[in-house]
Order: structure tokens, then C-alpha cells, then sequence
């Protein structure tokens, strides 16, 4: 806070394009504690509804301060649920987003050095045939994709839910560029000191990944944790339920209610596991997309 | 300890020779520098014998033995590269010991082999640090420990000073020297910058547009360039050259102006002459008109054309002159042993 002020001191006044003193500084504090309390809104009220009664949220208005309903609402979820107890539904969507993001890095990671690093006959090609799938997000290729994951039994099951989503073109590219920047001296040097292929791809090319591969599990697992086509086409079971299409599968057919407390401490606990990697790797996240540690 | 041999050794891209044909025998314990201009192939030449370039023709032997098909950790070579090539991941300590570490040398002995390099190369206190917190003259260090724990049978630079200040060039310059002559491993060095190639080599092999120009010592190189490129290119300034007629040991010059020479030779050459075999001389046959002149302090550089010619010349002269404004001119001779012959169309040397 002293530091922009300090800069801009003795400083002629006409030099205010990025000066941010008095009103300036609390607008856009102003500002900025407004879109937050708009984008929060939301959560709020959810967080709300998960801490009382299903008759106080359905008679108006709606309470706006959490309730007393807090441990029995979130045990009953966890626990209970609706079709199915939300523990398990965490675990699988748990299972999905790390398989896929850890599968993504492997996979991505062993073809952008496949690409970089070896020259063997239509490597341009396999490229570019990577990079134009890039072009077609799942949604395309859905019912191709369904029959083939049918075809090899792998409805309700982990390895449905991940393979199909598993290979990217994203990653592989940007992995790609990363791998390039990469001095061809390094790669020269390693070979002189006795290094085979696989070996310089253990002991140099990874560990001067580290920073793009937080940064990419960051995105992926986030990616894998909010899949929600993908999942509810393939699981029809409910003990094999992502959480995140298992919250619209809670809603009731037909004129039953809504167990509107379940529902939103659901949607609460489905927040809680991106949350916790972005913040825990939110420094590694931020080098690996600012600096590429040379 | 090792000979290395190139015989009609050749480099082809596509359908672009970049390397002729060379031939070299390199004693045990010798000190080649390779030297010549940009992309005159001298860097191609070592990544050949390093095993980082393939070899079109010809052959490349260690110690007696074909090593073409051989893979660079097979050679037993150890390569020092321009930028250094440090693992910027790995500390000083492990950069340095990770040939030996794939090699699966026994834990105790790596250490060892790093502490006497460390020692060797007064990078002991550095030894935990990564390479972005060195400076450059220290990431050099460092390149040429990882070259010499593994003690390997042929040393190859490729232009390792050309990333350093002036000053630490010098001081580089004769510690790679001292190491090489105290370790006695054969080795190739790559440069551009001609004095190291004369401070540094025992023989040097001078490159242009992929061709050894001249294969010697430094002073034989100096004294007797076999061709005007070798003349030219070894020395500072470099060589003048005049086109003149000889004929009788005598060669006269486009002025008119004569100057005796050693060789036999009659007929039109080019005739080389080094700034510094320059004697002012009132009576001397060559008159030099200076336009501008260059004290550097222990010599004095004058640039200007010669009397009745267009050629520039240079001259230098021991000592401070102090300079005159505008042009005057200097009478000048030059003794007989010190005039080069060329021949105008091969641009081989004339004796």
C-alpha cells in the first residue's frame, strides 16, 4: 500500500493516469468489495440454505443469516443424501479429476518430448493431427465416443469415466512450447555425459517441468472435477455418481420436494476440493504461468 | 591419453558441403584450436568428433579406433559448450557429478572426483549452489568440471570464452591452458578470436568455407601463412595486401614503388605485408599518406593509402606517436624476409 504511494510523491499532479490516492483508492475499493460481494452473493445464500430447515426456506422471505442446522444438515448429506451418500460421490469425482489430470500430465507430457525431442517419419503430421483435435471438444464426439466405452463395458466404471477425457491436445502443446525453450545444449550435454533418452527426460527435462505441471494439474484437475456431460451419460448407477452431475440428479421427478438443505450443503462440499488445490498450489500455479525459471 | 586421427573427414547437409575433406593427426596430449570465421564449419567439425553430428565421409579415430558410429558418451570425450550448458535444476555439486552418477561409479568415488575438481577449479565454496547464482566466469568453472571428472581420453571446447568480458577472457584463457597442459589431456578448441588461438595452441588448424586452410604452430601459421585467408586472418591488424609484379627477387609495386623479396617467383602476386614489419624509414621505397591514426599506447596504429596507389594500409609502430591533424605522410620500408607472396589466383603462398 505505502509503496505506490511513496512513488508518486513529488511527482507532478498531471502525471495521474496511474495515481490511485484519496477518492481514487476508495473507489476502486469501492468497486472491487462490490464485484466480490456480487460474485459471492451466490455461495452465500447457499451456504445459508445448508444451515437451516426445509420449511424455512421455502416460506418467504428467504433467511439471509445461517441457521443452527449446520452439523445435522452436512452429516445427512455426507452421509444420506438423496440417492446416494455425497461421501461417496466426492470419492469418485475425486478419483475422476485426479486421473484425469495426472493422466493428462503423463500422457502430455510423453508426447510433447515424443515431439520435441525425436525426429521419426510423419512427426509433423502426428502434430498437427494433435493439435486439430483441439478443434473438437467432447460434446462433439459424444455418441461415438459412448459407443465405443460401451462396446468395452466401461459404463460405471472409473476407467469409463477417465480414459475417453484423458488425452490432450492443450497440454501436449503447451508442453510442447515449454520444451522448446529448453537450450539444444542441454539436451547435446546430456547425451556427452552418457544420458539415454528416457534419462534426460527424468533427470532434466521434469524436473524443469515442475512449475507448468503444478500450474497445469491446477487446470486439469479443476477441468476433471466439473465434468458433468461426460459423467452423466456413462454412470447410470448412482454409486458411481460424479458429484458434480449428482447434484442434478438430487432434484426429485414428479411433484416431490426438494430437499433444498441437502442439495446446497452438497453444492457446498462439491466447491470445497478445487478450492483446496488452487489454494495450496496457488503459488507454484502463479510461477508456472509467469516465469519459466531459466 | 589419447591420439585423435581425421582422415578426409566430411559434412554434408542435404546437398550443401559444408566440410571438404580434413586431414589431421592430433598427438597424445596435443592442444589443437580450430579456428576461422563464422560458419566457416570449425563448430560442425567438433560436434563431429564430439558424436553430435553425423560424419558424411571419411573417418574419425581415437586412439587408433573408428569411432562414426560410436555414441558421444562412447567416445570418451568430455564437451565444454559455448552457453555452458549447466542444469539449471541441479546444483553445482550435482551438475558435476552426474556423468558419473549414469556411469553407476561408486557413491564415495564420485565424491571424491568432485572434491578434486572443486579443488582443482577453486569452486569448493560454490559447490551447493544452482548455476543461476554464479557468475559467468564461475558457470565456466563449472563446465570444465563436469568435463574433467570423468577424465576423459579427448577434451573438446567449443568457444567457451566467447560469453565472457574481456578481462575474464584473459584470465580463463590461461587457466584452461594450465589445466590442459597439467591434466595432459588431448583437446580440440573451437574459437573465432585468433588470439587465443595463438596463445593456446600447440598447432592450430585454420577453417574457411569448410576447408583447412592451413594446418601448423601459431608462429609457423604467422611467419609462413600457406594461404593469403591463413595470412589474413592470424594477426592483428590484419595483413595488407597490394597487387604488384614480381620478377628477380624484386617486386614492384602499382607506384612504381620496389621492394626485394625472397622468393623466385616472376609474374603478378599479391604481396602480403604485416603492419607491424613496418620500418619508418626516410629513404624507405614506400610512402604511406595517413588519414587517421590510432595510438593504443605500446604500438600506434596508422591507417591511410599508399603514395600513388588506392590500397588502405595499415602500419603500426611501436611506441606513442603523436598525431598530426589532417594527412601527412610517412616514408617507410619493409626488410625482404618479411614480404609475402601470393599467387593472385589460387591465393597460395609464392616461395
Amino acid at each position: 500500500m505505502a509503496a505506490p504511494e511513496r512513488k508518486t510523491q513529488g511527482k507532478l499532479p498531471a502525471a495521474g493516469m496511474v495515481e490511485k490516492r484519496g477518492s481514487a483508492l476508495w473507489m476502486t475499493h469501492a468497486l472491487m468489495i462490490l464485484g466480490v460481494l456480487v460474485v459471492f452473493f451466490p455461495i452465500w445464500l447457499a451456504f445459508v440454505a445448508s444451515t437451516v430447515t426445509q420449511p424455512e426456506i421455502v416460506s418467504p422471505p428467504m433467511p439471509l443469516l445461517p441457521g443452527g442446522h449446520f452439523v445435522e444438515n452436512y452429516t445427512r448429506a455426507l452421509f444420506a443424501g438423496v440417492n446416494i451418500p455425497v461421501a461417496t460421490m466426492l470419492l469418485n469425482s475425486l478419483v475422476m479429476a485426479l486421473g484425469i489430470a495426472l493422466g493428462k500430465i503423463a500422457i502430455s507430457l510423453l508426447s510433447a518430448f515424443a515431439i520435441v525431442y525425436f525426429r521419426f517419419p510423419g512427426r509433423t503430421t502426428f502434430f498437427w493431427m494433435i493439435f486439430i483435435t483441439l478443434m473438437l471438444p467432447v460434446e462433439v464426439r459424444i455418441v461415438p465416443t459412448y459407443e465405443v466405452v460401451a462396446g468395452f463395458g466401461l459404463l460405471n466404471s472409473y476407467a469409463g469415466l477417465i480414459f475417453p477425457l484423458i488425452a490432450s491436445a492443450t497440454a501436449t502443446f503447451l508442453f510442447r512450447q515449454f520444451f522448446l525453450t529448453i537450450p539444444d545444449e542441454l539436451a547435446e550435454a546430456a547425451r556427452v555425459d552418457g544420458a539415454r533418452p528416457m534419462r534426460f527426460f527424468v533427470d532434466i527435462v521434469l524436473p524443469m517441468s515442475r512449475t507448468n505441471i503444478a500450474a497445469l494439474f491446477v487446470i486439469l484437475f479443476i477441468y476433471g472435477w466439473n465434468q458433468y456431460l461426460w459423467p452423466l451419460l456413462i454412470t447410470t448407477e448412482p454409486e458411481m455418481n460424479t458429484i458434480v452431475m449428482g447434484i442434478k440428479q438430487m432434484f426429485p421427478s414428479g411433484d416431490d420436494t426438494a430437499d433444498w438443505p441437502v442439495i446446497m450443503a452438497t453444492s457446498i462440499l462439491a466447491m470445497i476440493p478445487p478450492v483446496i488445490v488452487v489454494v495450496s498450489m496457488q503459488k507454484l500455479f502463479i510461477r508456472g504461468l509467469v516465469d519459466s525459471e531459466k | 591419453m589419447a591420439t585423435v586421427a581425421l582422415k578426409g573427414v566430411k559434412k554434408r547437409f542435404g546437398t550443401v558441403d559444408v566440410i571438404h575433406g580434413i586431414d589431421m593427426e592430433i598427438a597424445d596430449g596435443e592442444f589443437i584450436v580450430i579456428v576461422g570465421p563464422s560458419g566457416c564449419g570449425k563448430s560442425t567439425l567438433l560436434r563431429m568428433v564430439a558424436g553430435l553430428e553425423t560424419i558424411s565421409e571419411g573417418e574419425i579415430q581415437i586412439n587408433g579406433l573408428r569411432v562414426n558410429e560410436k555414441e558421444p558418451m562412447d567416445r570418451d570425450i568430455a564437451m565444454v559448450f559455448q552457453n555452458y550448458a549447466l542444469y539449471p535444476h541441479m546444483s553445482v555439486r550435482q551438475n558435476m557429478a552426474y556423468g558419473l552418477k549414469i556411469a553407476r561409479i561408486p557413491k564415495p568415488e564420485i565424491e571424491r572426483k568432485v572434491a578434486e575438481a572443486a579443488k582443482l577449479l577453486q569452486l569448493e565454496p560454490y559447490l551447493d549452489r544452482k548455476p543461476r547464482e554464479l557468475s559467468g566466469g564461475q558457470r565456466q568453472r563449472v563446465a570444465m568440471g563436469r568435463a574433467i571428472v570423468r577424465q576423459p581420453a579427448v577434451f573438446l571446447f567449443d568457444e567457451p570464452l566467447s560469453n565472457l568480458d574481456a578481462k575474464l577472457r584473459v584470465q580463463m584463457r590461461l587457466e584452461i591452458r594450465e589445466l590442459q597442459s597439467k591434466l595432459g589431456i588431448t583437446s580440440l578448441y573451437v574459437t573465432h578470436d585468433q588470439v587465443e588461438a595463438m596463445t593456446m595452441a600447440n598447432r592450430m588448424i585454420v577453417m574457411n568455407g569448410g576447408v583447412a586452410e592451413q594446418i601448423g604452430t601459431p608462429l609457423e601459421v604467422y611467419e609462413r601463412p600457406r594461404t593469403l585467408f591463413a595470412a589474413q586472418f592470424i594477426g592483428s591488424p590484419s595483413m595488407n595486401t597490394v597487387q604488384g609484379t614480381a620478377a628477380d627477387g624484386m617486386v614492384t609495386l602499382p607506384g612504381g614503388a620496389v621492394l626485394p623479396c625472397r622468393s623466385r617467383h616472376s609474374g603478378p602476386v599479391t604481396v602480403g605485408i604485416r603492419p607491424e614489419h613496418v620500418h619508418v624509414d626516410p629513404n624507405g621505397p614506400l610512402a604511406l599518406d595517413v588519414t587517421l591514426t590510432e595510438p593504443l599506447g605500446a604500438t600506434t596504429l596508422l591507417h591511410g593509402k599508399l603514395k600513388n596507389g588506392a590500397e588502405l594500409f595499415t602500419a603500426s609502430l611501436q611506441g606513442v606517436h603523436t598525431t598530426e591533424q589532417g594527412t601527412h605522410s610517412v616514408q617507410f620500408s619493409v626488410p625482404a624476409e618479411d614480404i609475402h607472396l601470393f599467387d593472385p589466383a589460387t591465393t597460395l603462398r609464392l616461395d
